[in-house]
Protein backbone atom coordinates (compact mmCIF):
# COMPACT_ATOMS: atom_id res chain seq x y z
CA UNK A 1 0.00 0.00 0.00
CA UNK A 2 1.39 3.40 -0.85
CA UNK A 3 1.23 6.11 1.81
CA UNK A 4 -1.30 8.36 0.15
CA UNK A 5 -3.73 5.55 -0.58
CA UNK A 6 -7.16 6.30 0.89
CA UNK A 7 -8.34 3.80 3.47
CA UNK A 8 -11.53 5.54 4.64
CA UNK A 9 -13.54 6.84 1.71
CA UNK A 10 -16.17 8.53 3.89
CA UNK A 11 -13.66 10.81 5.60
CA UNK A 12 -10.64 10.74 3.24
CA UNK A 13 -8.15 9.10 5.60
CA UNK A 14 -4.88 7.82 4.13
CA UNK A 15 -2.50 4.98 5.07
CA UNK A 16 0.12 7.59 5.99
CA UNK A 17 -2.15 9.32 8.52
CA UNK A 18 -2.95 6.03 10.24
CA UNK A 19 0.69 4.93 10.35
CA UNK A 20 1.81 8.31 11.72
CA UNK A 21 -0.59 8.06 14.66
CA UNK A 22 0.38 4.44 15.38
CA UNK A 23 4.03 5.58 15.48
CA UNK A 24 3.04 8.32 17.96
CA UNK A 25 1.76 5.57 20.27
CA UNK A 26 -1.96 5.58 19.46
CA UNK A 27 -2.37 1.85 18.88
CA UNK A 28 -5.90 1.32 20.14
CA UNK A 29 -8.43 1.04 17.33
CA UNK A 30 -11.09 2.88 19.36
CA UNK A 31 -8.70 5.82 19.63
CA UNK A 32 -7.53 5.72 16.00
CA UNK A 33 -11.19 5.68 15.00
CA UNK A 34 -11.98 8.84 16.95
CA UNK A 35 -8.90 10.84 16.02
CA UNK A 36 -9.18 10.08 12.30
CA UNK A 37 -12.96 9.52 12.13
CA UNK A 38 -12.47 6.16 10.44
CA UNK A 39 -15.62 4.07 10.60
CA UNK A 40 -17.68 7.10 11.62
CA UNK A 41 -19.04 7.90 8.16
CA UNK A 42 -22.13 6.59 6.37
CA UNK A 43 -20.49 3.21 5.52
CA UNK A 44 -20.13 2.50 9.28
CA UNK A 45 -16.62 1.12 8.76
CA UNK A 46 -17.47 -1.59 6.29
CA UNK A 47 -14.75 -0.40 3.91
CA UNK A 48 -12.07 0.89 6.22
CA UNK A 49 -12.08 -1.13 9.45
CA UNK A 50 -10.67 -4.36 7.93
CA UNK A 51 -7.93 -2.30 6.24
CA UNK A 52 -7.12 -0.44 9.47
CA UNK A 53 -6.94 -3.78 11.32
CA UNK A 54 -4.38 -5.08 8.84
CA UNK A 55 -2.27 -1.89 8.99
CA UNK A 56 -2.40 -1.97 12.80
CA UNK A 57 -1.45 -5.65 12.90
CA UNK A 58 1.48 -5.13 10.53
CA UNK A 59 2.74 -2.02 12.34
CA UNK A 60 2.46 -3.43 15.88
CA UNK A 61 3.44 -7.03 15.11
CA UNK A 62 0.15 -8.35 16.50
CA UNK A 63 -2.06 -10.92 14.85
CA UNK A 64 -5.27 -9.35 13.43
CA UNK A 65 -7.26 -11.74 15.65
CA UNK A 66 -5.83 -10.09 18.77
CA UNK A 67 -7.20 -6.66 17.83
CA UNK A 68 -10.79 -6.06 18.91
CA UNK A 69 -13.10 -4.57 16.30
CA UNK A 70 -14.75 -1.30 17.35
CA UNK A 71 -18.35 -1.46 18.35
CA UNK A 72 -20.74 -0.92 15.45
CA UNK A 73 -23.22 1.92 15.87
CA UNK A 74 -26.87 1.84 14.96
CA UNK A 75 -28.39 2.41 12.45
CA UNK A 76 -26.65 -0.19 10.29
CA UNK A 77 -27.48 1.88 7.21
CA UNK A 78 -28.37 5.59 7.15
CA UNK A 79 -32.11 6.17 7.70
CA UNK A 80 -34.05 9.28 6.72
CA UNK A 81 -35.25 11.26 9.74
CA UNK A 82 -38.69 11.55 8.10
CA UNK A 83 -39.09 7.78 8.15
CA UNK A 84 -38.37 7.67 11.88
CA UNK A 85 -40.61 10.55 12.96
CA UNK A 86 -43.52 9.77 10.66
CA UNK A 87 -43.05 12.43 7.99
CA UNK A 88 -45.00 15.40 9.43
CA UNK A 89 -43.57 18.69 10.64
CA UNK A 90 -45.66 18.42 13.83
CA UNK B 1 8.52 16.99 43.97
CA UNK B 2 5.82 14.61 45.03
CA UNK B 3 4.30 11.64 43.28
CA UNK B 4 0.63 12.01 42.44
CA UNK B 5 -1.60 9.19 41.19
CA UNK B 6 -4.65 10.06 39.11
CA UNK B 7 -7.39 7.47 38.72
CA UNK B 8 -9.46 7.99 35.57
CA UNK B 9 -8.20 8.73 32.03
CA UNK B 10 -11.02 11.00 30.89
CA UNK B 11 -10.56 14.68 30.11
CA UNK B 12 -10.48 15.66 33.81
CA UNK B 13 -7.78 13.13 34.73
CA UNK B 14 -5.64 13.72 31.65
CA UNK B 15 -5.86 17.53 31.83
CA UNK B 16 -5.02 17.44 35.56
CA UNK B 17 -2.01 15.21 34.81
CA UNK B 18 -0.82 17.83 32.32
CA UNK B 19 -1.29 20.69 34.80
CA UNK B 20 0.51 18.81 37.60
CA UNK B 21 3.42 18.00 35.29
CA UNK B 22 3.64 21.70 34.41
CA UNK B 23 4.02 22.39 38.14
CA UNK B 24 6.88 19.91 38.26
CA UNK B 25 5.08 17.02 39.96
CA UNK B 26 5.64 13.37 39.10
CA UNK B 27 2.37 11.86 37.84
CA UNK B 28 1.13 8.34 37.23
CA UNK B 29 -2.31 8.06 35.61
CA UNK B 30 -4.49 4.95 35.48
CA UNK B 31 -7.32 4.31 33.03
CA UNK B 32 -9.02 0.92 33.22
CA UNK B 33 -10.32 1.02 29.63
CA UNK B 34 -9.00 3.20 26.78
CA UNK B 35 -8.45 6.96 27.30
CA UNK B 36 -11.69 8.91 27.08
CA UNK B 37 -13.81 5.76 27.05
CA UNK B 38 -16.01 6.78 29.99
CA UNK B 39 -17.90 10.00 29.33
CA UNK B 40 -15.46 12.28 27.45
CA UNK B 41 -15.58 10.50 24.09
CA UNK B 42 -19.38 10.26 24.24
CA UNK B 43 -20.11 13.92 24.90
CA UNK B 44 -21.95 16.41 22.69
CA UNK B 45 -18.88 18.73 22.39
CA UNK B 46 -20.56 21.87 23.82
CA UNK B 47 -18.85 24.54 25.96
CA UNK B 48 -20.90 27.29 27.64
CA UNK B 49 -20.82 29.91 30.36
CA UNK B 50 -24.62 30.27 30.27
CA UNK B 51 -25.29 28.84 33.72
CA UNK B 52 -27.79 30.20 36.24
CA UNK B 53 -25.68 30.52 39.42
CA UNK B 54 -22.58 32.51 40.29
CA UNK B 55 -20.21 29.58 40.92
CA UNK B 56 -20.78 27.83 37.59
CA UNK B 57 -20.89 31.09 35.60
CA UNK B 58 -17.56 32.28 37.05
CA UNK B 59 -15.88 28.90 36.65
CA UNK B 60 -17.07 28.57 33.05
CA UNK B 61 -16.14 32.14 32.14
CA UNK B 62 -12.58 31.32 33.23
CA UNK B 63 -12.71 27.95 31.48
CA UNK B 64 -13.80 29.55 28.18
CA UNK B 65 -10.85 31.96 28.48
CA UNK B 66 -8.55 28.93 28.84
CA UNK B 67 -10.27 27.23 25.89
CA UNK B 68 -9.51 30.33 23.79
CA UNK B 69 -5.78 29.83 24.35
CA UNK B 70 -5.67 26.05 24.58
CA UNK B 71 -4.88 25.26 20.95
CA UNK B 72 -1.82 27.50 21.09
CA UNK B 73 -0.74 26.26 24.52
CA UNK B 74 -1.03 22.57 23.61
CA UNK B 75 0.27 23.02 20.07
CA UNK B 76 -2.46 20.82 18.63
CA UNK B 77 -5.55 21.49 16.53
CA UNK B 78 -8.47 20.85 18.89
CA UNK B 79 -11.06 22.57 16.69
CA UNK B 80 -12.37 24.95 19.36
CA UNK B 81 -14.93 27.27 17.79
CA UNK B 82 -16.91 30.04 19.45
CA UNK B 83 -20.13 29.41 17.59
CA UNK B 84 -22.35 30.29 20.56
CA UNK B 85 -25.25 28.79 22.48
CA UNK B 86 -28.82 29.87 21.72
CA UNK B 87 -31.53 29.08 24.28
CA UNK B 88 -35.09 29.61 23.08
CA UNK B 89 -38.13 30.66 25.11
CA UNK B 90 -41.61 29.36 24.30
CA UNK B 91 -43.61 31.58 26.72
CA UNK B 92 -43.47 34.90 28.60
CA UNK B 93 -42.40 33.40 31.93
CA UNK B 94 -39.41 31.84 30.23
CA UNK B 95 -38.50 35.17 28.64
CA UNK B 96 -38.53 36.70 32.14
CA UNK B 97 -36.36 33.87 33.48
CA UNK B 98 -33.93 34.36 30.58
CA UNK B 99 -33.71 38.08 31.41
CA UNK B 100 -32.79 37.29 35.02
CA UNK B 101 -30.16 34.74 33.95
CA UNK B 102 -28.71 37.19 31.45
CA UNK B 103 -28.45 39.87 34.14
CA UNK B 104 -26.51 37.47 36.39
CA UNK B 105 -24.26 36.31 33.53
CA UNK B 106 -23.55 39.92 32.48
CA UNK B 107 -22.66 40.79 36.09
CA UNK B 108 -19.77 38.32 35.88
CA UNK B 109 -18.66 39.42 32.42
CA UNK B 110 -20.44 36.85 30.25
CA UNK B 111 -21.84 38.75 27.24
CA UNK B 112 -25.19 36.95 26.86
CA UNK B 113 -28.06 39.04 25.45
CA UNK B 114 -31.73 38.61 24.60
CA UNK B 115 -32.33 38.46 20.85
CA UNK B 116 -35.49 38.42 18.71
CA UNK B 117 -36.35 35.66 16.30
CA UNK B 118 -35.21 37.58 13.20
CA UNK B 119 -31.69 37.67 14.59
CA UNK B 120 -32.00 34.03 15.68
CA UNK B 121 -32.91 33.06 12.12
CA UNK B 122 -29.80 34.81 10.81
CA UNK B 123 -27.66 32.84 13.25
CA UNK B 124 -29.41 29.50 12.60
CA UNK B 125 -30.76 29.45 9.01
CA UNK B 126 -32.68 26.17 9.42
CA UNK B 127 -34.44 27.33 12.63
CA UNK B 128 -38.23 27.18 12.89
CA UNK B 129 -38.87 30.57 14.53
CA UNK B 130 -42.65 30.18 14.88
CA UNK B 131 -42.86 28.46 18.33
CA UNK B 132 -40.41 30.85 20.01
CA UNK B 133 -40.64 34.34 21.51
CA UNK B 134 -36.99 35.20 22.13
CA UNK B 135 -33.53 33.74 22.54
CA UNK B 136 -30.69 33.99 25.07
CA UNK B 137 -27.56 34.26 22.95
CA UNK B 138 -23.93 34.11 24.03
CA UNK B 139 -21.59 34.21 21.03
CA UNK B 140 -18.60 33.31 23.23
CA UNK B 141 -19.94 29.85 24.06
CA UNK B 142 -18.86 27.15 21.66
CA UNK B 143 -17.63 23.64 21.01
CA UNK B 144 -14.42 21.64 20.52
CA UNK B 145 -13.35 18.18 19.41
CA UNK B 146 -13.25 16.00 22.57
CA UNK B 147 -11.02 13.36 20.99
CA UNK B 148 -8.36 15.79 19.83
CA UNK B 149 -8.53 17.81 23.05
CA UNK B 150 -7.91 14.76 25.24
CA UNK B 151 -5.00 13.59 23.10
CA UNK B 152 -3.53 17.10 22.92
CA UNK B 153 -3.37 17.16 26.74
CA UNK B 154 -2.09 13.56 26.81
CA UNK B 155 0.73 14.07 24.28
CA UNK B 156 1.98 17.17 26.12
CA UNK B 157 1.64 15.43 29.50
CA UNK B 158 3.71 12.48 28.30
CA UNK B 159 6.38 14.80 26.91
CA UNK B 160 6.71 16.20 30.44
CA UNK B 161 7.17 12.71 31.86
CA UNK B 162 3.65 11.71 32.90
CA UNK B 163 3.33 7.93 33.11
CA UNK B 164 -0.16 7.50 31.59
CA UNK B 165 -1.40 3.93 31.42
CA UNK B 166 -4.57 2.68 29.75
CA UNK B 167 -6.15 -0.76 30.19
CA UNK B 168 -4.72 -0.60 33.70
CA UNK B 169 -7.31 -1.01 36.43
CA UNK B 170 -6.78 0.23 39.96
CA UNK B 171 -7.87 -2.53 42.34
CA UNK B 172 -7.11 -1.02 45.73
CA UNK B 173 -5.60 1.79 47.80
CA UNK B 174 -3.40 1.27 50.82
CA UNK B 175 -4.00 3.78 53.57
CA UNK B 176 -2.81 4.57 57.07
CA UNK B 177 -5.47 6.54 58.88
CA UNK B 178 -6.44 9.46 56.66
CA UNK B 179 -3.40 9.14 54.41
CA UNK B 180 -3.36 7.08 51.23
CA UNK B 181 0.09 5.54 50.86
CA UNK B 182 -0.02 3.35 47.76
CA UNK B 183 -2.09 2.41 44.72
CA UNK B 184 -2.55 -1.23 43.75
CA UNK B 185 -3.24 -1.94 40.10
CA UNK B 186 -3.49 -4.80 37.66
CA UNK B 187 -0.57 -5.11 35.24
CA UNK B 188 -1.24 -7.97 32.87
CA UNK B 189 -1.98 -10.95 35.06
CA UNK B 190 -0.43 -9.65 38.28
CA UNK B 191 -1.18 -7.01 40.90
CA UNK B 192 1.46 -4.33 41.38
CA UNK B 193 1.73 -1.51 43.86
CA UNK B 194 3.18 1.99 43.66
CA UNK B 195 3.88 4.31 46.60
CA UNK B 196 2.37 7.76 46.18
CA UNK B 197 2.16 11.08 48.03
CA UNK B 198 -1.33 12.00 46.83
CA UNK B 199 -4.23 10.46 44.91
CA UNK B 200 -6.89 12.13 42.75
CA UNK B 201 -10.15 10.34 42.08
CA UNK B 202 -11.17 11.45 38.58
CA UNK B 203 -13.28 8.38 37.80
CA UNK B 204 -16.56 10.32 37.39
CA UNK B 205 -19.35 7.70 37.07
CA UNK B 206 -17.11 5.09 38.70
CA UNK B 207 -15.79 7.39 41.46
CA UNK B 208 -17.82 5.87 44.36
CA UNK B 209 -15.91 2.57 44.14
CA UNK B 210 -12.58 4.45 44.28
CA UNK B 211 -13.78 6.34 47.38
CA UNK B 212 -14.59 2.97 48.94
CA UNK B 213 -11.02 1.80 48.24
CA UNK B 214 -9.79 4.79 50.27
CA UNK B 215 -11.81 3.54 53.23
CA UNK B 216 -14.63 6.05 52.79
CA UNK B 217 -18.32 5.25 52.52
CA UNK B 218 -19.22 4.46 48.93
CA UNK B 219 -21.94 7.10 48.93
CA UNK B 220 -20.00 9.83 50.75
CA UNK B 221 -20.21 11.53 47.36
CA UNK B 222 -23.47 10.12 45.95
CA UNK B 223 -22.78 9.93 42.22
CA UNK B 224 -25.26 8.01 40.05
CA UNK B 225 -24.80 7.32 36.34
CA UNK B 226 -27.68 8.05 33.94
CA UNK B 227 -27.60 6.90 30.34
CA UNK B 228 -27.86 9.82 27.92
CA UNK B 229 -27.82 9.39 24.18
CA UNK B 230 -27.05 11.30 21.02
CA UNK B 231 -28.08 10.91 17.41
CA UNK B 232 -26.09 12.34 14.52
CA UNK B 233 -27.08 13.04 10.93
CA UNK B 234 -25.05 12.90 7.77
CA UNK B 235 -22.87 16.00 7.14
CA UNK B 236 -24.78 19.16 6.19
CA UNK B 237 -23.33 22.29 4.67
CA UNK B 238 -21.51 24.26 7.40
CA UNK B 239 -23.39 27.24 8.86
CA UNK B 240 -26.86 25.66 9.10
CA UNK B 241 -26.90 25.19 12.89
CA UNK B 242 -23.42 25.95 14.20
CA UNK B 243 -24.49 27.09 17.71
CA UNK B 244 -26.04 24.75 20.21
CA UNK B 245 -29.76 25.51 19.90
CA UNK B 246 -31.99 24.49 22.79
CA UNK B 247 -35.53 25.26 23.91
CA UNK B 248 -35.23 24.12 27.56
CA UNK B 249 -38.98 23.61 27.90
CA UNK B 250 -38.92 20.97 25.15
CA UNK B 251 -37.42 18.41 27.48
CA UNK B 252 -33.99 20.10 27.24
CA UNK B 253 -33.70 18.98 23.63
CA UNK B 254 -31.04 20.50 21.40
CA UNK B 255 -29.23 20.41 18.09
CA UNK B 256 -25.63 21.40 17.32
CA UNK B 257 -23.66 21.06 14.11
CA UNK B 258 -20.51 19.00 14.61
CA UNK B 259 -17.48 21.24 14.13
CA UNK B 260 -15.58 18.44 12.39
CA UNK B 261 -17.85 17.15 9.65
CA UNK B 262 -21.03 19.26 9.75
CA UNK B 263 -23.36 16.47 10.85
CA UNK B 264 -26.11 17.59 13.24
CA UNK B 265 -25.83 16.15 16.76
CA UNK B 266 -29.26 15.88 18.44
CA UNK B 267 -29.74 15.48 22.19
CA UNK B 268 -32.65 15.41 24.62
CA UNK B 269 -33.42 14.93 28.30
CA UNK B 270 -34.71 11.42 27.67
CA UNK B 271 -32.63 9.45 30.16
CA UNK B 272 -32.44 5.84 31.33
CA UNK B 273 -30.94 4.12 34.35
CA UNK B 274 -28.14 1.93 33.03
CA UNK B 275 -28.78 -1.81 33.41
CA UNK B 276 -25.13 -2.41 34.34
CA UNK B 277 -21.99 -0.25 34.74
CA UNK B 278 -21.16 -0.44 31.01
CA UNK B 279 -24.67 -0.21 29.56
CA UNK B 280 -24.13 1.91 26.44
CA UNK B 281 -26.95 0.24 24.52
CA UNK B 282 -28.81 2.82 22.37
CA UNK B 283 -32.61 2.71 22.65
CA UNK B 284 -35.27 3.14 19.98
CA UNK B 285 -37.48 5.36 22.15
CA UNK B 286 -34.63 7.86 22.32
CA UNK B 287 -34.02 7.78 18.57
CA UNK B 288 -37.63 8.60 17.76
CA UNK B 289 -38.10 10.95 20.74
CA UNK B 290 -35.06 13.12 20.07
CA UNK B 291 -35.78 13.40 16.36
CA UNK B 292 -39.36 14.55 16.99
CA UNK B 293 -37.94 17.50 18.92
CA UNK B 294 -35.11 18.05 16.41
CA UNK B 295 -37.47 18.45 13.42
CA UNK B 296 -39.61 20.89 15.42
CA UNK B 297 -36.50 22.99 16.09
CA UNK B 298 -35.25 22.69 12.49
CA UNK B 299 -37.82 21.24 10.04
CA UNK B 300 -35.39 20.71 7.13
CA UNK B 301 -33.71 18.02 9.24
CA UNK B 302 -36.49 15.63 8.25
CA UNK B 303 -34.77 15.24 4.88
CA UNK B 304 -31.41 14.32 6.44
CA UNK B 305 -30.28 10.78 7.18
CA UNK B 306 -29.36 9.53 10.64
CA UNK B 307 -25.92 7.90 10.54
CA UNK B 308 -25.09 7.24 14.17
CA UNK B 309 -26.60 6.85 17.61
CA UNK B 310 -24.60 6.29 20.78
CA UNK B 311 -24.84 6.51 24.56
CA UNK B 312 -22.76 7.71 27.48
CA UNK B 313 -23.28 8.55 31.14
CA UNK B 314 -24.12 11.76 32.92
CA UNK B 315 -22.47 11.03 36.29
CA UNK B 316 -24.92 13.01 38.41
CA UNK B 317 -24.75 14.25 41.95
CA UNK B 318 -28.02 15.15 43.72
CA UNK B 319 -27.54 18.88 42.88
CA UNK B 320 -25.93 18.22 39.48
CA UNK B 321 -22.82 20.15 40.54
CA UNK B 322 -19.52 18.25 40.55
CA UNK B 323 -17.65 17.31 43.73
CA UNK B 324 -14.23 18.97 43.65
CA UNK B 325 -11.82 19.10 46.56
CA UNK B 326 -10.14 17.18 49.34
CA UNK B 327 -11.72 14.07 50.89
CA UNK B 328 -8.82 12.92 53.10
CA UNK B 329 -5.34 14.28 53.96
CA UNK B 330 -3.92 13.50 50.53
CA UNK B 331 -6.93 12.08 48.69
CA UNK B 332 -8.80 14.41 46.32
CA UNK B 333 -11.82 14.11 44.08
CA UNK B 334 -13.05 15.79 40.89
CA UNK B 335 -16.06 13.77 39.79
CA UNK B 336 -19.82 13.79 39.35
CA UNK B 337 -19.70 16.34 36.54
CA UNK B 338 -23.32 15.67 35.60
CA UNK B 339 -22.69 16.23 31.89
CA UNK B 340 -20.32 19.24 32.23
CA UNK B 341 -16.88 17.64 32.57
CA UNK B 342 -15.59 18.38 29.09
CA UNK B 343 -16.44 22.08 29.15
CA UNK B 344 -15.15 22.56 32.72
CA UNK B 345 -11.92 20.57 32.29
CA UNK B 346 -9.44 23.37 31.48
CA UNK B 347 -10.45 25.36 34.59
CA UNK B 348 -10.97 22.44 36.97
CA UNK B 349 -7.70 20.73 36.00
CA UNK B 350 -5.70 23.91 36.63
CA UNK B 351 -7.44 24.61 39.95
CA UNK B 352 -7.10 21.04 41.20
CA UNK B 353 -3.43 20.76 40.22
CA UNK B 354 -2.79 24.06 42.06
CA UNK B 355 -4.63 22.77 45.14
CA UNK B 356 -2.70 19.49 45.24
CA UNK B 357 0.69 21.02 44.47
CA UNK B 358 0.53 24.48 46.12
CA UNK B 359 -2.57 24.48 48.31
CA UNK B 360 -4.05 27.56 46.60
CA UNK B 361 -5.06 28.77 43.13
CA UNK B 362 -5.94 31.89 41.17
CA UNK B 363 -8.67 30.01 39.29
CA UNK B 364 -12.08 31.41 40.37
CA UNK B 365 -13.33 28.03 41.57
CA UNK B 366 -15.65 28.27 44.59
CA UNK B 367 -14.34 25.43 46.76
CA UNK B 368 -17.28 25.73 49.19
CA UNK B 369 -19.82 25.41 46.39
CA UNK B 370 -18.22 22.22 45.03
CA UNK B 371 -17.24 20.81 48.47
CA UNK B 372 -17.40 17.01 48.21
CA UNK B 373 -18.66 16.78 51.83
CA UNK B 374 -21.75 18.95 51.18
CA UNK B 375 -23.96 15.87 50.57
CA UNK B 376 -22.87 14.35 53.87
CA UNK B 377 -23.87 17.60 55.59
CA UNK B 378 -27.16 17.76 53.71
CA UNK B 379 -26.26 21.11 52.12
CA UNK B 380 -27.34 20.81 48.53
CA UNK B 381 -26.59 23.65 46.12
CA UNK B 382 -29.14 25.04 43.71
CA UNK B 383 -29.26 22.64 40.81
CA UNK B 384 -26.71 23.38 38.06
CA UNK B 385 -28.49 24.24 34.81
CA UNK B 386 -28.33 21.07 32.77
CA UNK B 387 -29.60 20.17 29.30
CA UNK B 388 -29.85 16.96 27.22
Amino acid sequence: MSGNMIVCRCNDVTVEEIEALIDEGVTDIEELKRLLRIGMGPCQGRTCIPLVLSILARRTGKSPDEIPVPRARVPVRPVRVEVLVGGGDE
Amino acid sequence: MSKVAIIGGGIIGVATAYELAKLGEEVILFEKNYFGSGSTFRCATGIRAQFTDEANIRLMKYSVERWERLEEELGFDINFKQTGYLFLATNEEEVEAFKNNIKLQNKFGVPTRLIDMDEAKEIVPILNTEPFLAGAWNPKDGKANPFKTLFAYLFRAREMGVDAREYTEVVGLEHEGDTVTAVKFRNGGKIESVKVDAVINAANAWAPSINAMAGLRRDIVPIKPYKHQLVKTEPLEPGQAEPLVCPPSWNDSYIIQDGEDGGIICGSGIEHEPKHPWDYEPTYDFLVGVLRYAVRIAPPLKHAHVVRQWAGFYAKTPDKNPAIGKLLDNFYIAAGFSGHGFMMAPAVAEALADLVSKGHTKVPLDWDWYDPYRFERGELRSSAFQIG
